[in-house]
């Protein structure tokens, strides 16, 4: 065997190795996108709270007259930038795959969702029982901190950047805890800026090739 | 020196399908050949004769009604996928004294 015929098979293997373990075509413009919604829906969220009067509703927290309001204006805001920001990344993700002529739905997407999904739904089931409870002090705590350890459980069936934006959503989280009232400020900076700046890190590094 | 390669992976698939049972815990048979890009008939004829060196392992059930058979890296498969690595490996070092 020549040289060449050795090295091309070994990368031959490696590649193998690593596209059947892990899933690369996520899109790094649907991070951008979530990033945006997530800055509108913060900005939103910060009317709702601040700018409807009395400020201190948010945290007096009586069951007053129009508290119900905001508490459902501010639950369907989140519900309509978790919506756009999953059908942005499946369609995104799923235009990207077609490019490259990959399959979407292969061991490694499925893996990829069972261990992102397990805490991811997790958190989202333990931010709704804060609702319910009325706690809200820790909600932009429990968003990033489970949302950060979805990252780090999915991250080794995709690209290894991905572990770097989950640690830096779980110590965002654990900030969160430690500064109580800037709760709606670190998220957007979490789910915003961060999703930004990460889906533009990885647009450049993978996407366009 | 190449008394080390194995020759159940002189052919390319049976060495890409030991390559991606080496890195998973199991595969089943319709992704292997989405991802190898390979005919049924074809993959199914290199499963066989890795199967018959005990190098795999079958696992078959059903998923509903869709049979759904998984392979599996036998201990002795992923020694001797190894070592091949090393011969491989080897012969580049080789070359280069």
């Amino acid at each position: 065997m020549e040289d060449k015929e050795i090295y091309a098979e070994i990368s031959s293997i490696r590649n193998l190795m690593e596209r059947s373990t892990k899933f690369i075509s996520l899109s790094g413009l649907s991070g951008v996108m979530a990033g945006v919604y997530a800055l509108i829906g913060a900005a939103f969220a910060y009317k709702i709270l601040y700018l409807n009067g009395d400020v201190t509703t948010y945290f007096s927290m009586d069951r007053t007259e129009g508290f119900g309001t905001i508490l459902w204006q501010l639950s369907l805001t989140g519900l309509i930038v978790l919506t756009l920001s999953i059908t942005t990344g499946i369609l995104l993700t799923v235009r990207k795959a077609r490019k490259n002529g990959l399959s979407v739905i292969n061991p490694s997407s499925k893996a990829l969702l069972v261990s992102g999904g397990i805490p991811l739904v997790t958190g989202g089931i333990f931010a709704i029982i804060l609702l319910m409870r009325f706690d809200f002090g820790i909600i932009s705590s429990t968003c990033l901190i489970f949302y950060g350890l979805a990252l780090v459980a999915a991250s080794q069936h995709t690209f290894g950047d991905v572990k770097w934006l989950g640690i830096f959503e779980i110590i965002l989280g654990l900030l969160a805890l430690t500064i109580p009232g800037y709760g709606l400020y670190i998220w957007a900076f979490g789910f915003g800026v961060l999703h930004i700046l990460y889906g533009t890190i990885m647009h450049f590094k993978y996407d366009r090739k | 020196m190449l008394h080390n390669f194995d020759k159940a992976f002189e052919n390319r698939i049976r060495l890409q399908v030991m390559s991606v049972l080496a890195a998973n815990e199991s595969y089943d048979f319709n992704s292997l050949k989405d991802l190898l890009d390979v005919t049924d008939g074809n993959l199914a004829s290199h499963l066989k004769a890795l199967e018959k060196e005990e190098y795999i392992t079958v696992i078959k059930s059903f998923l509903g009604r869709k049979p759904n058979t998984r392979y599996k890296a036998s201990a002795a498969g992923i020694a001797a996928f190894k070592k091949h690595l090393e011969a491989l490996e080897n012969l580049i070092k080789q070359q280069k004294l």
